[in-house]
């Protein structure tokens, strides 16, 4: 049955309009997840970076996997929804907003840890380029300084990218409403009236920000690769990180999408929007990211064996038979060995099959940066140097508590704007 | 003429007597941590005796090397700061500026022979060692990286006299604590752009060897040493 253009937007608009019990018991519970993890930052930064797992020699740890996971996560909403929009796939219209939201708050996670990581937190405003009494620019040598300019370009044009569409959303909220809600959504729609005018003109923005977006979201993931890439560091220093990282962002992203969308679907009663059609279609979009990410782990792996290089070699039977080898197996299994029939059979590709899928590949994604950092730092080249690692409850603590403010800012972001775009589904409707 | 700073070990001198560790603590404030800490492997030392055992029961040799910042040419740790804290100054030494310092470790990563040490904590001295902090050498908070200096406040007051004094720099001119205090004299400090001097005979030695020569670093610190330390081979 086909709905009307009438009842879509009813459907959509229940979510901002309507507040059920549920909304601020999640708020509560996140929000108590959320305060802990700022409680830990501040006793980490009253006491000293000490009060974290780190040593020498691994001196990145925790927070550095957490700040390539979530950047990675955040390849989720831009560029899958820049791609599907360019080759104007239809059922990209209920998912491209979920996947955008995603990536604006992913990215500010993700952003955060560098921050939380540094040993002294209070001046991380160094790495910006400011005339200042030190008389010092940055050290553009630095890919960490890459990183800060990659991240924040990203941030803008994805922020640019969510919020033009939202515009016509927001007018369509404001005229439907009353009282506060009216005045607070005539702001945020920025003076929308629907003219052809201002239509012409969203669409052309739009056209240039889904072009825009895609070299941004490959430099970042590129860049966050550089990090490790760019020092002699065994394991690290290789030519394939930077398209390894992309691939595996993107794996990452598509699956938090997919979780996101199962949660929406069910709390916001969206059944009838993200339906089959667009699990079943990202589902392929993940077996094949799911492949790409076993051929670069074997590409990576073989050439290491082969080359034979004594302190390369220490790290990759560390995590291969060494003391990481469970977590090794385990990730292999989580990305590939489980998540692959139940993404390729096409009778599993269900709605619960995908989650199930998506939900292994994302822990998978984040023991895959753990031990793509850890074992490196702990077995470098002399060995009465090497060390290990273990996570202290403040990192855990912080870790959680990301995982919460994400769910936590999407909740709050929901009940604002209407998660799927009311005026692109109607524009769909019309065909 | 301008100065190279370089530095040989003398392998087959040294005794692992640990001295040049507790010179180089005390002269560059260098905090301790502790048993627990440094357990944990948060030991700030500057200077590490690496020890290596070599060959098979009974025949074993045990091998000391001093480890120390190679004040490489060619730094790993340098390009990757994003303040500018690790720079190379003029002198050819990996300078390191701690009031520049955030702490983002990146320079201790890239290190490959993990001898920077990083302030976990803000330093604690208990009494009495609280007394022989050296005045010429500040101290480091909390998130900074640290390492050898080649003690620069010894070289830079040399500098300094020799030049109130209208002379150039003499050989032994300046001593680090850690070769001042050497006693087997395994340490050897002195300007590598001096072809005459002690250290620059000894860098052109056969018997030299530079730590991790293929990372192409290139150290200024030579290690000398045998071929082998077994009986059978010398």
């Amino acid at each position: 049955m086909k709905k009307t253009a009438e009842q879509v937007q009813g459907d959509l608009l229940r979510s901002v309009l309507e507040t059920s019990w549920r909304f601020p018991l999640a708020v509560a519970v996140l929000g108590i997840f959320v305060a802990a993890g700022f409680s830990a930052w501040i006793y980490q930064i009253y006491t000293g970076i000490g009060v974290a797992g780190l040593n020498r020699p691994v001196f990145w740890g925790f927070y550095i996997t957490n700040f390539v996971f979530w950047i990675g996560i955040s390849h989720a909403g831009t560029l899958i929804s820049a791609i599907l929009r360019l080759s104007n796939a239809t059922w990209r219209r209920p998912i491209t907003r979920c996947a955008e939201v995603i990536t604006v708050f992913a990215l500010m996670i993700g952003a955060m840890f560098p921050i939380i990581h540094l040993g002294r937190s209070w001046l991380f405003y160094w790495l910006a380029p400011y005339p200042n009494e030190r008389g010092l620019w940055p050290n553009y040598r630095s890919p960490l300084v890459w990183d800060f300019f990659a991240i924040n370009t990203y941030l803008i044009g994805s922020i640019t990218f969510l919020i033009l569409p939202i515009i016509p959303d927001c007018a369509l909220i404001r005229d439907k409403s009353a009282g506060w809600r009216r005045k607070v959504y005539s702001i945020l729609s920025l003076g929308w009236r629907g003219t052809q005018r201002q239509w012409h003109q969203l669409e052309t923005a739009m056209g240039i920000m889904t072009i825009v977006i895609i070299p941004v979201a490959v430099s970042v993931h590129t860049i966050v690769s550089w990090d490790f890439a760019m020092t002699p560091v065994p394991m690290w220093h290789s030519t394939i990180f930077a398209p390894y990282f992309v691939a595996g962002a993107i794996f990452s992203g598509i699956a938090a999408l997919i979780i996101a969308m199962v949660f929406l679907r069910s709390f916001l009663h969206l059944e009838e929007y993200l339906n089959l059609q667009c699990f079943d279609n990202l589902g392929k979009l993940l077996l094949v990211m799911s492949l790409l990410w076993f051929y670069f782990i074997f590409a990576e792996r073989l050439t290491t064996w082969y080359g034979n290089t004594r302190s390369e070699m220490d790290v990759l039977w560390l995590t291969q038979r060494g003391s990481y080898r469970g977590l090794f197996w385990l990730m292999v299994c989580c990305n590939f060995v489980f998540p692959f029939p139940l993404l390729a059979i096409k009778k599993l590709r269900t709605i619960l099959g995908t989650f199930l899928a998506s939900s292994t590949i994302v822990i998978g994604m984040w023991i895959e940066r753990y031990l793509i950092i850890v074992p490196s730092l702990s077995h470098k080249f002399l060995p009465y140097a090497w060390g290990t690692y273990r996570p202290t409850w403040v990192e855990i603590t912080i870790t959680v508590a990301t995982f919460c403010s994400m769910a936590l800012l999407y909740i709050l972001f929901s009940k604002i704007v209407p998660v799927v775009s009311i005026w692109e589904l109607k524009a769909g409707l019309r065909r | 003429m301008s100065h190279r700073w370089g530095m040989a070990v003398d392998l087959d001198r040294c005794t692992g007597c640990s001295a040049c560790v507790i010179a180089c603590q005390a002269e560059n404030n260098v905090p301790t941590v502790g048993e627990e800490a440094a357990l944990k492997g948060r030991i700030m030392h500057w200077i590490r005796i690496e020890r290596y055992y070599e060959g098979e029961f009974p025949n074993v040799r045990l091998r000391f090397q001093p480890v120390l910042c190679q004040q490489c040419d060619s730094a790993p740790c340098e390009p990757v700061c994003p303040t500018y804290a690790s720079y190379h100054t003029s002198e050819g030494l990996n300078g390191q500026v701690y009031n520049r310092c955030i702490g983002t470790r990146y320079c201790a990563n890239a290190c490959p022979y993990t001898v920077r040490t990083f302030n976990f904590f803000n330093p604690v001295w208990h009494k009495p060692l609280h007394l022989q902090l050296n005045p010429d050498v500040s101290i480091r908070q909390v998130g900074v990286m640290e390492k050898c200096t080649f003690c620069v406040q010894r070289i830079k007051a040399s500098e300094i006299q020799a030049e109130a004094e209208g002379r150039e720099l003499r050989e032994g001119e300046p001593t680090p604590a850690c070769v001042q205090t050497c006693a087997p004299k395994a340490l050897v400090f002195g300007d590598l752009n001096d072809p005459e001097s002690e250290v620059s005979r000894l860098a052109r030695s056969r018997r030299g060897t530079k730590l991790l020569n293929e990372l192409g670093t290139q150290p200024k610190i030579t290690y000398l040493q045998r071929d082998s330390w077994n009986e059978k081979d010398r």
